[in-house]
């Protein structure tokens, strides 16, 4: 325990599928290996939010034993496997649960193309949905004046819920509900979007990293071809500079 | 046919594949974006013949080596059909977004299907009055919901996109054909 925990606060070199990564002190394995230009793929965390270890996606195999790598602290010498057939096939198969779990019909979702979700489906090559579809019915609230809420495509990243608490200062939104049932609600008296603080500039209406939150009527602006994932695949745009 | 110089058939010339086709709740763009490969249509000719499918008047489905389904399925005709290319083609490909996951099709699942025909058959303005919801035993039955079509059978392959574009098409198509298992890349692999 004690070697391990002078590991997490020195810096050091560990090695991702046999190239060798250094990591700063507290530094996660994603957070390093993505500093590095190297894609591990994930979906709720992002650079400046921290780790939320609920899309599992990231999985990596950290000597032998798996863990998320959002949340695994990097060590000195640790032989770190992503980019394997196995933990690929298991990435597809999260991919797959979270398609069937919402009505994920891209041919009209105006976040086709530049859809995180999509792009890393794309990545893994999930060519089908391999599971019964649940065809979820939950309403759409379109009560704010410039932002649209289709929790019907939400995969519960957490990222709003952060950015609103933690850049905005408001606390719009929470993740409440167990097992299936759970939902983003959002806090307001009537539970609208449109009664709450949150505001089309605020950082939270433009984190969605999927369908679900997105600003109204500016959809369909980029010309196909175009798109954040038409121009390269996902494992291509390393958010390299993150701290 | 391949035939020898005296003109007669060789009696073991390689033998062409044969291909059906159908739409079931779909909007035949996938058929039209098949036709996209253009000219390469004839280069296809060459080595798959056509069993049942709209571009032939063939009623009857035969033993298939491929089977491609448009649409998902939203009424019991459509399940009669799918199970039918199930039973007689060697491999069967979900083509396009409505037979992969329902398509945009399903967003009716959010509604009650009653309540949508008798919407649109009685209650819809400009419909003449007493108009009825439309009963003879000779239509269909919609489902309830709107279902991808490898709930109902085994698939074996998926070529996604809405519609998948001619090239994914082709490479599907060469990668089938040459025995090798389909594989789409970036820029062909896409859900939209």
């Amino acid at each position: 325990m004690t070697d391990q925990r002078i590991d997490a606060l020195s810096p050091g070199t560990f090695e991702l599928d046999g190239r060798d990564v250094e990591f700063a002190p507290g530094d996660t394995i994603l957070r390093a290996a993505t500093r590095a230009g190297h894609y591990i793929p994930h979906l709720c965390w992002k650079p400046e939010y921290g780790p939320h270890g609920s899309c599992r996606v990231c999985t990596v195999k950290v000597n032998g034993r798996t863990g998320a790598a959002c949340t695994v602290m990097a060590g000195a010498g640790q032989e770190v496997q992503s980019n394997t057939d196995e933990l690929n096939a298991q990435r597809k198969t999260l991919l797959q649960m979270l398609f069937v779990e919402g009505n994920h019909f891209c041919p009209s979702c105006e976040k086709s193309g530049d859809c995180l979700l999509q792009a890393t489906a794309y990545e893994v090559g999930m060519t089908g949905p391999h599971f019964e579809e649940l065809y979820p019915n939950r309403p759409v609230d379109a009560s704010h004046a410039d932002v649209l809420l289709d929790l019907n495509r939400c995969i519960l990243c957490g990222l709003c819920v952060r950015a609103s608490a933690m850049v905005d200062g408001k606390n719009v939104f929470a993740i409440d509900g167990h097992g299936i049932a759970t939902r983003l609600i959002v806090n307001s008296p009537s539970g609208l979007l449109g009664d709450s603080a949150l505001q089309v500039d605020d950082c939270a209406a433009h984190i969605c990293p999927v369908g679900a939150l997105l600003p109204k009527r500016r959809g369909f602006a980029t010309p196909i071809g175009q798109r954040r994932f038409d121009i390269s695949p996902v494992s291509q745009q390393v958010e390299k500079d993150a701290t | 046919m391949t035939r020898d110089p005296e003109g007669a058939p060789l009696l073991h010339a390689p033998r062409k594949y044969k291909m059906a086709t159908v739409s079931l709740a779909g909007c035949f763009g996938c058929h039209m974006s098949f036709l996209d490969i253009d000219e390469r249509l004839l280069q296809l000719l060459e080595v798959v013949e056509f069993d049942r499918s709209p571009l032939t008047d063939i009623k009857t489905l035969g033993r298939c080596d491929i089977g491609l389904i448009e649409g998902g399925l939203c009424n019991a005709e459509n399940v009669h059909v799918l199970r039918e290319f199930r039973a007689q083609c060697k491999t069967l490909v979900a083509v396009g977004a409505c037979a992969i996951n329902g398509g945009l099709p399903a967003q009716r699942n959010q509604l009650d299907v009653g309540k949508i025909l008798r919407d649109v058959y009685c209650t819809q303005t400009g419909i003449s009055a007493n108009s009825q919801i439309p009963n003879d035993p000779e239509l269909p039955l919609p489902l309830n919901q709107v279902h991808p079509i490898h709930e109902v059978v085994h698939v074996d392959y998926f070529l996604p996109g809405c519609p998948p574009s001619a090239d994914a098409i082709w490479a599907f198509f060469n990668d089938l054909i040459a025995g090798r298992t389909p594989h789409l890349g970036h820029g062909l692999m896409h859900y939209d």
